[in-house]
């Protein structure tokens, strides 16, 4: 069955700019989605990945080598065949182990050939691709600051079991959940890169139109697939345009200093909102074809960047959204 | 036969119709519950696989992988194919399911999502809204039946008619945008609900036959898949709906309009209206229930019973102990072997198994790995908003709760909300980690009244209890002047409501649950410190608008301290 394509999702724009984005630049780190159940998040996410062009790896590598720097997994990947495989998206579900996360000791293979062995988790899976953790506010802590560490520094290291592996991790890294279900820690929320909200549309016609392009879908997922090939080849020139360009985008001196503005009104401590925030605008120019970005792309992607960074005031009732908002309304206008 | 009973054999029916719907959660009602099931499993193909998954089951077999205590002791390779997979294009029965463990419950949806092609049946013997099925699995079934009413005469009915061939008929816009006004109109948020709607309303028209899908089968997919899941009711028609509209034909027979949403949505005799109407008198009694308590799904299912069980199978690593593994423990191999090395010379005295590994292997050397857990704390407010202390410091209250929460917050514990006032006590907010929803219940909260102490006290004692049966450790913050003056059986008089309070204080004090009293009094007085004593609890007068101060206050009283020996 072909996957939901991803020009067909209904609305939910903010979240799939931020995706646009995360797949321009994926050194932006993680997307966190914030949002109530059945409004679609973990179907745009998905769509992303089917979207994407598949990549070429060394053929059967465990750990998806490139052909262009073979070698770099743990394992012995002397195949100089290249093979080609979908961009990895790896649905990581609630209460999994962290040896299936980060692997562990292979027992097969050590009940029958008394081998030490590692068998590679999820995280090696979903390596050049995306790690989806549906209800991440649900998942223990530790696995959590596990995850971010990972996707921060692109590698996996472990040190556990006789075992001492480490091997390359870089995904981009969507987290979602509903804050009415539990929260997730200040300090991890901090170290996504991007957050955005989605709400179920509350537009008659947008509800129906969802219905019944699922109704297609369901129908007939490869002739639903097949209509919206046009759009979705769009959706894809762009992120290869982007990715062209970033590289030699231009960030004048004006809007980092908005950008530093911006971050000190809104009271963001720390540089890794700014620093986001940068990479942001770049990327969004990029998606946009410009060679130098503005201040209004700045300004566009100003909330997904720094929303989850504020410092959260227990007593102050007003979403940070808002609080963004107003910042911008008052420096810039 | 009740309407209970026909419902959800009528769920059983579509299910079969279609497998998309997902499957069903089954409240309560013994003999009614397992006639559904059979009659689910009748109107299936014969051969059709079944299995009930026990609350106890592991990941391994759940998902399928090695069967180590037996790969270890024939010292060959066991493996054991997954329950899921054995269910493939058949049925899952969970059996209580509200205590489910969530790792499984997100394996099990993981599954639905990804084609697992098996129907669902959740069996949930909850007591009442705060204990329900894990979310995660609710949202992906079609239906939620209630079998309370299900008196046992209505179980013996036939079998339901078999399910006729024939494919599922398309809904028109029409039908599509009558379905979606009518989740609105309920307040359901999701989209996941409107497309099971949409499925059971096809499934339906198939059942009957039909080629296309008219009033009935869209009266049915609401009353069925809409209706459980309201958060609000729908309001009340303007005029009474025209008598021009044929509910029966109108479906078939009106036009294809393509501006569907340039209707005027309150038009009388609109599809939606109807449907709308034939739901309002579906609604059964303990949703409008809900609804009516402002704690409709969402609310009621966000603190979901048995969702957030902390497992002994993860946390800080500690080293092993003899056992087996399965049951949710794993094997640690290191250690499993350096306890069979030494016995290797005198084992292999003994004539070879079959198809032995090189080192032989005994049950009891087996090593489990241990986790240190930290047992979630839940720490449970209970306010007094009566009058006289709303007259006090019930502003203040609130703030230092506020405080109390921000510090839980932090520490990842949890946080419950009782509140008493007038005749009664309610708890306002089931355990949770979410803030947002702690302090829009606080703000939420109203003053005035009468002090039920006793039943605030009562009920406090019945949730921390709740909360301990789970291996969480409650703790109890009661914020109240002592001056009660309803007693347990909601009579007033100040003489008896004291007693009764104290009586309910000491009961908190031998069941050795761990609290403080905060006096919101005005001015320190003796019937809180009373109180306090009676429960064996620290008291703490709150002292009088200086946040500082109120903040250590709170900060000494946030901490749980070991209770004495």
């Amino acid at each position: 069955m072909a996957r939901f394509p991803f020009s067909a999702i209904v609305g939910q724009d903010e979240m799939k700019l931020a995706l646009l984005i995360a797949a321009i630049d994926p050194s932006i780190g993680g997307v966190m989605v914030f949002g109530d159940r059945g409004t679609g998040k973990s179907t745009a996410a998905r769509a992303l990945a089917a979207l994407l062009p598949p990549i070429a790896v060394v053929e059967d590598c465990r750990y998806g080598c490139s052909p262009e720097a073979p070698h770099t997994c743990p394992d012995p990947c002397r195949s100089t065949k290249a093979g080609k495989r979908p961009v990895p998206f790896v649905d990581l579900p609630l209460g999994a182990t962290e040896d299936r996360v980060i692997g562990s000791l292979d027992l097969e293979r050590a009940l029958r050939t008394g081998e030490k062995a590692f068998e590679p988790g999820l995280l090696a899976r979903a390596h050049r691709g995306f790690l989806y953790i549906d209800e991440i506010n649900l998942l223990e802590d530790h696995l959590v600051d596990l995850l971010l560490d990972v996707s921060a520094s692109g590698e996996n290291v472990v040190e556990r079991e006789g075992l001492s592996i480490r091997h390359k991790a870089r995904f981009v890294l969507i987290g979602s959940g509903n804050p009415e279900e539990g929260e997730l820690r200040p300090q991890l929320l901090d170290r996504f890169g991007l957050s955005v909200e989605v709400r179920t549309p509350k537009i008659l016609a947008e509800r129906v139109e969802i219905m019944r392009r699922c109704a297609a879908h369901d129908a007939d997922s490869e002739a639903f697939a097949a209509q919206w090939a046009e759009w979705d080849e769009k959706a894809l020139q762009l992120i290869a345009r982007g990715q062209k360009k970033l590289a030699k985008i231009e960030m004048p001196e004006s809007v980092l200093i908005d950008a530093a503005q911006i971050c000190s009104a809104v009271g963001v401590d720390g540089l890794r909102g700014e620093l986001t925030l940068m990479r942001a605008a770049r990327a969004y120019a990029a998606l946009k074809g410009a060679r130098i970005v503005k201040r209004d792309h700045l300004l566009q992607i100003a909330p997904m960047a720094l929303r989850h960074r504020l410092r959260r005031d227990v007593l102050d009732e007003s979403g940070s959204t808002a609080r963004i908002d107003r910042a911008i309304a008052e420096h810039f206008s | 036969m009740t309407s209970g009973m026909a419902d959800a054999l009528l769920a059983a029916r579509l299910l079969a119709a279609d497998r998309k719907l997902g499957g069903m959660v089954l409240r309560g009602g013994g003999p009614a519950r397992d006639m559904v099931v059979q009659a689910l499993r009748a109107l299936l193909p014969a051969d059709t696989p079944v299995r009930r998954l026990p609350g106890h089951i592991d990941e391994d077999r759940l998902t399928g992988g090695i069967d180590i205590t037996s790969s270890l002791v024939s010292g060959t390779l066991v493996l054991q194919r997954g329950l899921l997979a054995e269910s493939a294009g058949g049925v899952l029965i969970v059996p209580m399911a509200e205590r489910l463990r969530q790792d499984i419950a997100g394996r099990i949806a993981q599954a639905l999502d990804n084609g697992g092609n098996f129907l669902l049946v959740l069996l949930d013997d909850g007591d009442g809204p705060d204990e329900r099925p894990p979310l995660a699995l609710m949202e992906r079934v079609a239906f939620d039946l209630g079998l309370h009413d299900v008196r046992s005469a209505d179980c013996d009915c036939a079998l339901p008619a078999p399910i006729p061939g024939g494919s599922l008929p398309l809904l028109g816009d029409e039908a599509l945008s009558a379905l979606a006004a009518t989740a609105a109109a309920f307040g359901i948020a999701s989209m996941r609900p409107v497309l099971q709607a949409a499925a059971a309303a096809r499934a339906h028209a198939r059942l009957a036959g039909r080629e296309i899908a008219i009033q009935s089968d869209l009266e049915a997919a609401v009353r069925l898949a809409l209706v459980p899941r309201a958060t609000q009711l729908p309001p009340e028609p303007e005029a009474p709906p025209s008598p021009e509209a044929e509910p029966e034909s109108e479906q078939a027979e009106q036009p294809q309009n393509d501006n569907v949403d340039d209707d005027d949505e309150n038009a009388p005799g609109v599809p939606e209206e109807l449907l709308i109407e034939a739901a309002r008198a579906a609604i059964p009694p303990d949703v409008l229930e809900l609804i009516a308590s402002g704690r409709a799904q969402r609310s009621a299912r966000g603190g979901g019973a048995g969702r957030r069980t902390s497992s002994a199978l993860r946390g800080k690593p500690l080293g092993a102990r003899p056992g087996v593994p399965g049951g949710g423990r794993r094997m640690a191999l290191v250690d499993t072997l350096r306890a069979a090395i030494p016995w290797q010379p005198l084992r292999r005295r003994d004539p070879a198994p079959e198809g032995a590994g090189p080192i032989r292997f005994r049950r009891d050397d087996l090593r489990v790995r241990r986790f240190e857990e930290r047992a979630t704390s839940v720490t449970i407010f209970a306010v007094d908003a009566s009058g006289s202390a709303a007259l006090a410091r019930l502003s203040e209250a609130k703030g230092a709760v506020e405080l109390i929460l921000a510090q839980a917050y932090i520490k990842r514990a949890e946080v419950a909300l009782i509140a008493f006032r007038g005749t009664d006590a309610e708890v306002l907010l089931p355990p949770t980690r979410s803030l947002t929803r702690a302090k829009r219940a606080l703000a939420e909260l109203p003053g005035g009244g009468g002090t039920p102490l006793a039943r605030g006290i009562a009920l406090t004692r019945q949730l921390a209890d709740a909360v301990a049966s789970r291996g969480r450790t409650p703790f109890l913050v009661f914020l109240t002047d002592g001056s009660a003056n309803i007693a347990a059986d909601g009579s007033a008089g100040r003489a008896r409501a004291n007693a009764d309070a104290l009586a309910a204080a000491k009961g908190i004090a031998s069941a050795g649950l761990d609290a403080v009293v905060i006096d919101i009094s005005p001015r320190p007085r003796p019937e809180a410190a009373r109180i306090a004593q009676a429960m064996h609890a620290r008291y703490l007068a709150l002292p009088f608008a200086d946040a500082k101060a109120l903040k250590a206050a709170v900060t000494i009283a946030a901490e749980p301290q070991k209770k004495r020996a």
